[in-house]
């Protein structure tokens, strides 16, 4: 399968894919690692006129902390955010999700800016994404702005991201000393794609109780989203399984589930109960 | 729609190769249709299979989601690039000696995902190997051998490895022991 015939224009810099973008009307799309955009274009979902490549502006890749903040570079690929010391040492959580995305090929070149700026509702890294209340850096015609992961998401392959901009960075917070996360999915057995995803980051305060809970899901639903009610019952209380029980059963509370031939609506709210269930207890050791 | 075709200069397999594209090319096409080096397969096109893998600067990528445009200026390594029957790389002795495949036609991309995982893991565990593997899909379900092909090949290579540090380190020693 071909993809139909399109412009290739490769930008050297970050001003100049934001020109070329602005030139190109919205006919164009920018290419990264490709491993979101090509399979969609080889099957004819999209077929841009324009695709302007950005895989080789090099200030795009790298990992850095500032602060308490990791920052991503948008190129970066999930092999190496999977290999990385700081993520695996500051936010263990976003190299375990990153190290379940497709697979060896497909880590080595899909980018972490593109999988987010992506925004498929079935895709790991938003979940992470918010469970580490990440922030996008974005550049667009009228300079940079940051933009909060909780309101990034808001459609399938839908984002908040404006128009002529591109998304240079991704910062994800730095859980607590001491704070317990994972992420959990089950893998759709062909696309390995997540039929459903659990990011969990729990803190305990020093009388044994949960004092931060971030929990969000993937796969579910229309995107990606933050499990509120169940992170707000989980404060204040003791992790135990009893509660887990408990506040798992809140996990699909207030969103519809999507629904199609692999799973119904009904059986993915199940699979959230049973994934968010999963998830906790991994954190109870 | 008229497009513009751009050059795309490729070194495979260690010779340096031009073209002129339309941007739109997959590297599999470059590869088979452009270089006739037709051991690199397709098989589901759908970025599954793991048929169509080479080594793109060292790592292993499924070619069939690369533009030849997106490989301009890098190095390429695809099964013909391997070996050959005098001199085997360690991985296709390994599918040779444990009977590694069945029809053969996932082979060299499951050979060349095997030898990015040892160049990423020289000493994979068994579930490491199984992991490493998730990105191919042999139809034939030959995994079994496969996976022994991998742990041979592991060995071999480590081996060697070994050897090259025993006579690196007689080399320092040999120096003064500094």
């Amino acid at each position: 399968m071909i993809p139909s015939a399109f412009d290739y224009t490769r930008a050297t810099s970050v001003e100049e894919a934001v020109k070329l973008l602005q030139a190109a009307g919205g006919e164009a799309k920018l290419l990264a690692g490709g491993h979101s955009l090509l399979p969609m274009m080889k099957i004819k979902l999209t077929s841009p006129g324009k695709l302007i490549d950005i895989g080789r502006i090099k200030e795009l890749s790298g990992i850095r902390k500032e602060g308490n903040r990791l920052v991503v570079g948008a190129l970066t690929t999930h092999r190496q955010v999977a290999a990385d010391p700081l993520v695996r040492k500051y936010a263990p959580v976003l190299a375990e999700a990153a190290s379940q995305i497709g697979d060896i090929q497909v880590r080595n070149r899909g980018t972490v800016g593109g999988n987010l700026a992506h925004a498929d509702p079935a895709s790991d890294l938003p979940a992470v994404a918010l469970a580490l209340e990440a922030e996008f850096e974005v550049q667009g015609p009228d300079g940079k702005e940051t933009l909060d992961a909780g309101g990034f998401f808001l459609g399938p392959l839908i984002t908040a991201l404006p128009e002529n901009s591109i998304l240079t960075s991704v910062s994800f917070a730095i859980p607590p000393e001491g704070a317990k996360s994972t992420y959990l999915k089950y893998p759709h057995p062909a696309s390995g794609y997540a039929v459903v995803g659990v990011a969990a980051v729990v803190s305990t305060g020093p009388d044994g109780m949960v004092n931060d809970a971030r929990i969000g899901i993937t796969g579910v639903a229309d995107t990606a989203y933050r499990a509120e009610e169940a992170e707000r019952a989980l404060v204040g209380k003791k992790l135990s399984e009893q509660t887990i029980l408990e506040v798992a059963a809140l996990a699909s509370e207030g969103q519809e589930m999507a629904s199609d031939l692999f799973a119904s609506a009904e059986y993915r709210r199940h699979l959230t109960r049973v994934y968010t269930i999963r998830a906790l207890k991994r954190l109870l050791i | 729609m008229e497009t513009g075709k751009v050059n795309v200069t490729v070194t495979v397999n260690g010779v340096r190769r031009s073209a002129m594209v339309e941007p739109r090319m997959l590297l599999v096409h470059f590869l088979r249709d452009g270089l006739g080096l037709v051991g690199t397969h397709i098989g589901c096109d759908t970025s599954q299979c793991g048929a169509c893998t080479v080594l793109l600067d060292g790592e292993a990528v499924k070619s069939c989601t690369v533009l030849a445009v997106q490989a301009d200026g890098s190095d390429v390594t695809t099964v013909e690039g391997l070996g050959d029957m005098e001199n085997l790389h360690p991985v296709q002795e390994g599918f040779w000696e444990k009977h590694g495949l069945q029809c053969g036609f996932c082979t060299p991309g499951v050979m060349m995902t095997a030898v990015g995982l040892l160049k990423q893991n020289l000493n994979p565990t068994e579930e490491e190997i199984r992991e490493g593997l998730e990105g191919v899909l042999c139809r034939c379900t030959g995994y079994q051998n496969i996976v022994r092909a991998v742990q041979y090949a592991a060995a071999r290579m480590s081996e060697s490895e070994g050897h090259r540090e025993v006579a690196a380190a007689g080399d320092d020693s040999g120096e003064g022991g500094r």
